[in-house]
């Protein structure tokens, strides 16, 4: 099962590596890492989207909050909580599907942010699927390009994650 | 005063109490060893920076003080790799200090430089690289506290040559904040109540116990706990010296090479309390056939080692000093239900009694060839109860482990996670320069013993009386025994053909060496041995072929031994 853990840590030379080493290790996976500093000085939070059972996901969370660098880790995933990601899309563009594409970027409330004669660059952010779902109607125009930043999440309602 | 960084690291160590230094010099840390030259510190000059890692993880497994660790910057620092994940998988404390290039060169590829803080992330509790002057006492002073408390754990430091040589005013810290390290020493009280509960509803409970008595000193703890309630205790490698092994409630070692009564017991209970051990693979075999007809209580103070390997009944997170003095607290308290519990545990004993005497640790005698097993038992037998024992790795680690008897907590010194051949001689003479007066003993094989030999000049230059004890099969012994059992016999590798004259080695190095071929001469040997000052080494000629039974092959439940015939 799919699992979003948010992760506060001390904005520390290696920390980075604490974290990505510890699941490279344990043989745990890494779908998606993001990672910027808070408001808090000294501090970062990181947004990791992992996959494993209970057991596994039990275990990552203990490994997480065993490293002296982490201050804190909460699993999103039984919680409500809202996830954002954003993609830059380089599509292909012929005469005939330049409508088309344009069109697609109104329906997502997408925006096109870089123009040529062949192409659009698209700037869309979004929960994952909402990502998924404009690349699935894009793909038949040939995208050259695809960044994305991988979720960021925050949870839903007056309280906060605060180291 | 301002002080220069390494003037300000050595007198961090002093506030921390470290008297003892193991180390190797090198360009990297030129300047500390040149403060060191005039310091009230006392440093120990190995012979190889590994060694140096062995010695201070033997000095800290017999004190319970931290080991302290010098090396210097690049092969100095990666010779300490394999004595770092020792200590780290055992939950050793050390604090390793490695010099590093100066600051503006790392990362350039200058001479002798090595990324340690990336090489040993995996494998310390926390690392650190010092890149300005005015972080190192905090450095000094976080880096022991990681190392000694909660899971202790060793800790690199990384110190750049420039900051060794930039001056600061010397302030010591008194406390330390880190955010995100908090230790739960405190165990939960409702669930230690759950527990006493759960112990007393039980007819068939065993302790499964291993190192982290050790580590948190809840030897006493877990005696009173195992004498108030009549529950038989198995004990781990890592724990053979933390519950007294002639106690009749103790079962011996289970696992691999455990006990049949160890093994039994463990497979047939219906509880089973696990204090400070972790379910390694070598104790469970088959997980999912370990302790099957159990509910299981998991008493550590690390959270992950709890459900980890097995689910779990009742987690409880907690210094085990803590958690047996209030379980015991709580059955003080209980008197007429635990009378009544120990009534009904007699039936349990006596199939326990049944297994010990159907199958004890044993071993075909020999008057002609000399037996390890015999070795090990006449070892014991002329050897004070506080002899503090180290082991390489391989058979004679488990004959010593299942024929030595511990009787005193931090007495047997043993790679038991890594398993690192050439970690007993460097961590006897840890053991012996924290001790001077007491016997330490490395029981050794022919093939582990090479792997640290250097250190017989160690122990020479600084007369430490450690006796060496080579049970010699001219094999490596252990993966013979897997090849023998597994593998048709074909001996791939482990024949070592080379028949080396290690009293002759002993004496170069300046030692005293014995040889002993015949079985009569195996006491008078030994005493001869104990006798002499200084170092001294025992060679052994031991029978070749010999295996160390009882053993559960790789796969098998741990009910599944082959046992001695």
């Amino acid at each position: 099962m799919k699992h979003t853990i948010s992760v506060l840590v001390e904005n520390e030379f290696g920390v980075l590596s604490r974290i990505s080493g510890l699941f490279s290790g344990r043989g745990f996976n890494i779908e998606s890492l993001s990672v910027a500093p808070t408001l808090e000085p000294n501090t970062s939070r990181m947004t990791i989207v992992t996959t494993g059972d209970d057991r596994i996901l039990e275990q990552i969370t203990k490994q997480l909050n065993k490293l002296i660098s982490t201050i804190k880790v909460v699993d999103f995933t039984s919680k409500d909580f809202i996830a954002r990601e954003l993609a830059l899309i380089k599509v292909a563009t012929e005469a005939e599907t330049r409508a088309e594409a344009l069109r697609i970027v109104d329906i997502f409330r997408a925006k096109v942010i870089d123009v040529t004669p062949k192409t659009y660059t698209i700037e869309i952010t979004g929960a994952p699927g909402k990502i998924n779902g404009i690349l699935e109607l894009l793909r038949p125009m040939g995208v050259k390009e695809v960044v994305r930043s991988g979720p960021v999440v925050i949870g839903r309602g007056a309280k906060g994650v605060a180291g | 005063m301002k002080l220069t960084g390494s003037q300000i690291l050595l007198e961090s160590l002093k506030c921390e109490g470290v008297d003892t230094i193991f180390g190797y010099p090198g360009g990297a840390v030129i300047n500390i060893y040149d403060d060191l030259y005039d310091s009230s510190i006392n440093h120990i000059l190995t012979r190889h920076e590994q060694a140096a890692v062995h010695a201070a993880d033997g000095y800290a497994r017999c004190t319970g003080r931290v080991g302290v660790v010098i090396a210097t910057s690049g092969p100095g620092a990666t010779n300490t790799v394999t004595g770092i994940a020792t200590a780290y998988m055992d939950s050793i404390p050390l604090v390793i200090i490695t010099g590093q290039v100066p600051t503006p060169l790392i990362g350039n590829d200058a001479f002798q430089e090595a990324d340690i803080c990336g090489i040993t992330r995996p494998c310390t509790k926390h690392n650190f690289l010092v890149k300005n002057i005015r972080d190192l006492a905090r450095t000094v002073k976080e880096a022991f506290y990681i190392a000694r408390t909660g899971r202790p754990g060793p800790v690199l430091i990384d110190l750049p040559k420039d900051i060794q040589v930039n001056t600061l005013e010397f302030n010591y810290p008194e406390t330390v904040e880190l955010r995100g390290y908090k230790p739960t020493y405190s165990g939960n009280f409702r669930q230690i109540e759950k527990a006493a509960k759960m112990i007393l509803e039980a007819r068939r409970p065993v302790l499964y116990v291993g190192g982290g008595i050790n580590l948190s000193g809840a030897n006493a703890e877990l005696l009173a706990l195992a004498e108030l309630t009549r529950i038989p205790v198995a004990t781990t490698l890592m724990a053979m010296s933390a519950f007294p092994q002639r106690h009749p409630l103790a079962l011996g070692m289970l696992g691999m090479h455990g006990t049949f009564c160890a093994n039994m017991s463990v497979t047939e209970c219906d509880l089973l309390i696990a204090i400070g051990s972790r379910f390694d693979d070598r104790v469970t075999g088959r997980i999912d056939s370990f302790a099957e007809k159990a509910k299981i209580i998991h008493v550590d103070i690390d959270p992950t080692s709890i459900k980890k390997n097995v689910a779990v009944d009742l987690p409880i997170v907690g210094d085990l000093l803590d958690v047996l003095s209030k379980l015991k607290e709580s059955f003080d308290q209980k008197t007429e239900q635990l009378g009544v519990f120990r009534e009904q545990l007699r039936e349990w004993q006596s199939d326990i009694e049944t297994w010990r005497e159907r199958h004890p640790m044993a071993y075909q005698p020999s008057d002609t060839v000399i037996k390890p097993q015999y070795v090990i038992q006449k070892l014991r037998e002329f050897s004070n109860d506080d002899a503090i024992i180290t082991t390489e790795v391989g058979q004679h680690q488990m004959w010593t482990a299942q024929f030595f008897s511990f009787s005193q907590p931090r007495t047997f010194l043993t790679s038991g996670g890594l398993g690192t051949m050439g970690f007993g001689l460097p961590a006897a003479l840890g053991a012996q320069v924290a001790f001077p007066e007491r016997q330490v003993i490395d029981i050794s094989g022919d093939g582990s013993f090479q792997m640290n030999s250097q250190e017989l000049a160690t122990l020479v230059q600084y007369q430490l009386p450690v006796k060496i004890v080579i049970l010699n099969n001219n094999y490596l012994g252990m993966v013979r025994q897997w090849q023998q059992m597994f593998f048709d016999k074909r001996y791939s590798q482990t024949v070592m053909e080379l028949p080396i004259d290690f009293v002759k080695l002993a004496e170069a190095y300046g030692a005293v060496g014995f040889n002993a071929t015949q079985v009569d001469e195996v006491e008078t040997v030994i005493q001869k041995a104990f006798a002499t000052p200084g170092p001294v080494l025992i060679n052994f000629k031991v029978s070749r072929e010999e295996n160390v039974l009882p053993m559960v092959p790789a796969g098998k439940a741990i009910h599944e031994m082959v046992l001695a015939s």
